[in-house]
């Protein structure tokens, strides 16, 4: 049962992402890749990491899709007739990165055996020991850097430069 | 995994249930609203299809089903007829983790009166209350119309705005509860209800769920005195209808969202649990017909100055206060 609903939400996962990629217009792009998270989401859920599942539906989905789509709708990009296809060239460097990083996935999970199915469910108090209590101090930078970005942007975006 | 067909057949049921409850509900709060609101005005309200107007909802659908399904010329097809059905579903699916009374005992097997008992319950709220506002958006950007679309970019504007305070709301509740389970929370309750430890957490919950079914004071995408309608000006027959009976499901759901963070869920003294349930979520349910018909709307920039600069801090001080409480009491 899991596993014919693994393949099922793998399938959709991919064809919604690709045609994220390849759909011109950028609402339908942004419907797609919503559809992917959700079903991505669904994964996690099968995988038992349930917390993992709602970030991935409340923050990708929820908030910075949201944010997109704001962005779309308020600035009126969604001319699809000035839209080119990208030409070879402007793919190159992408399909490089991306043969490095799919070689690298390929070296690791063949290299590794599957991890153990685990028993139950990760709980959320797991998950909040393992992250500020072994990876504290590194969370506390990476937040400290997105503080800096937010910094950052409030400063480029003030009227009335000095 | 070998699956119980008693199990099974109970777990349908109470979906059935849920579902039958919830639109019949949903139908009669409309009519509900209707007559408060003349109550509330001075009028009479419906009162000719049947007994006190007791079958207008019923007149009402059939009104709705009959209609001519009307798409205008531009729109975006799929999304627009994919729009009303993105805006109601997701409402119902949160009912799934909202326990609406005290665990049964039948035919042998304890049914927990939840149709979902998730550990990360509180999460699937918000996930599917953030999914929620795509029907707002992608209905008034497909319909092709100006003020359609004007109303979604208030809904969207809107969602950014009283989203992060709801969440920042809640961490109390789930600080206090040390759960994020819906019935963990509701068991937590058992002894006294978290609107006494958390008052102001639970006034800026209510603003933000004012704010989450669109309505009075905050129903700026609809806003029917600037934008026609807001985003559902171009839909028709039950496509509106299930725009309109989304906008009602959530008001039962986030009643009974507040109700279970709050007051308590299904405890309280004498009555049955499902009784007391039932209660809360009503009396929740008048309280906004009675805002809508006492409030004014806000503009929407004040909307958001609001939901960014008092509720969102004030719950971050919220958040810090109870934490310092819970350590200090040990």
């Amino acid at each position: 049962m899991e596993t014919y609903l693994f393949y099922i939400l793998a399938a959709v996962t991919v064809i919604g992402t690709i045609l994220a990629i390849t759909e011109k217009h950028p609402v339908h792009a942004i419907v797609y890749l919503v559809t992917s998270f959700f079903s991505l989401a669904t994964i996690f859920f099968l995988l038992a990491a349930p917390l993992v599942a709602m970030f991935e539906v409340i923050i990708y989905a929820g908030a910075v899709m949201v944010l997109f789509m704001f962005v779309i709708m308020m600035l009126d990009l969604g001319r699809t007739d000035e839209a080119r296809r990208p030409v070879l060239k402007q793919w190159l460097l992408p399909i490089i990165l991306g043969g490095i990083i799919l070689a690298s996935i390929g070296t690791i999970a063949t290299g590794y055996a599957a991890a153990p199915h685990p028993s139950g469910a990760l709980t959320v108090r797991d998950f909040a020991e393992t992250l500020f209590r072994k990876y504290g101090v590194a969370v506390e930078i990476i937040s400290m850097q997105l503080l800096f970005a937010v910094v950052g942007a409030l400063y480029l975006g003030r009227k009335g430069k000095p | 995994m070998i699956y119980d067909p008693i199990d099974i057949a109970l777990i349908l049921a109470k979906i059935g249930l849920v579902f039958f409850v919830i639109l019949t509900l949903a139908a009669y709060l409309v009519f509900a609203e209707r007559k408060v609101l003349a109550w509330i005005q001075d009028r009479k309200g419906p009162n000719r299809v049947g007994p006190f107007g007791l079958l207008q909802p019923l007149a009402d659908l059939i009104k709705l089903l009959t209609k001519e399904d009307f798409r205008p010329i531009g729109a975006d097809k799929w999304l627009f007829y994919l729009a009303p059905a993105m805006a109601a579903i997701p409402a119902i699916m949160i009912f799934a983790v909202i326990p609406f009374g005290a665990p049964l005992t039948l035919f042998g097997h304890t049914v927990p009166l939840q149709v979902a008992d998730l550990n990360v319950g509180l999460l699937l709220f918000m996930a599917l209350s953030s999914i929620a506002v795509y029907g707002v958006a992608l209905g008034g950007w497909a319909s092709n119309s100006k003020y359609a679309l004007l109303g979604s970019i208030r809904g969207l504007a809107q969602l950014i705005s009283y989203e992060l305070s709801m969440g920042l709301s809640l961490v109390p509740v789930v600080m206090l509860a040390r759960s994020f389970r819906l019935s963990d929370i509701v068991n937590a309750q058992s002894g006294c209800w978290f609107i006494v430890y958390q008052p102001l957490a639970f006034v800026i919950f209510l603003i933000s769920i004012a704010a989450e079914c669109k309505r009075i004071p905050f129903d700026l995408p609809e806003a029917e005195g600037e934008l026609v309608a807001g985003f559902h000006t171009e839909y028709s027959g039950m496509r509106f209808g299930l725009f309109f009976v989304g906008e009602y499901i959530n008001i039962i759901v986030l009643g009974g969202l507040a109700a279970t963070f709050f007051l308590g869920g299904w405890h309280g003294p004498w009555l049955p649990p499902a009784v007391w349930f039932a209660l809360k979520v009503l009396s929740f349910a008048f309280l906004f017909i009675w805002m809508r018909g006492t409030l004014p709307r806000l503009r929407y920039d004040q909307l958001m100055h609001f939901g960014w600069k008092i509720l969102t801090p004030l719950a971050l001080v919220n958040i810090v206060v109870t934490g310092w409480w819970l350590v200090l009491r040990g």
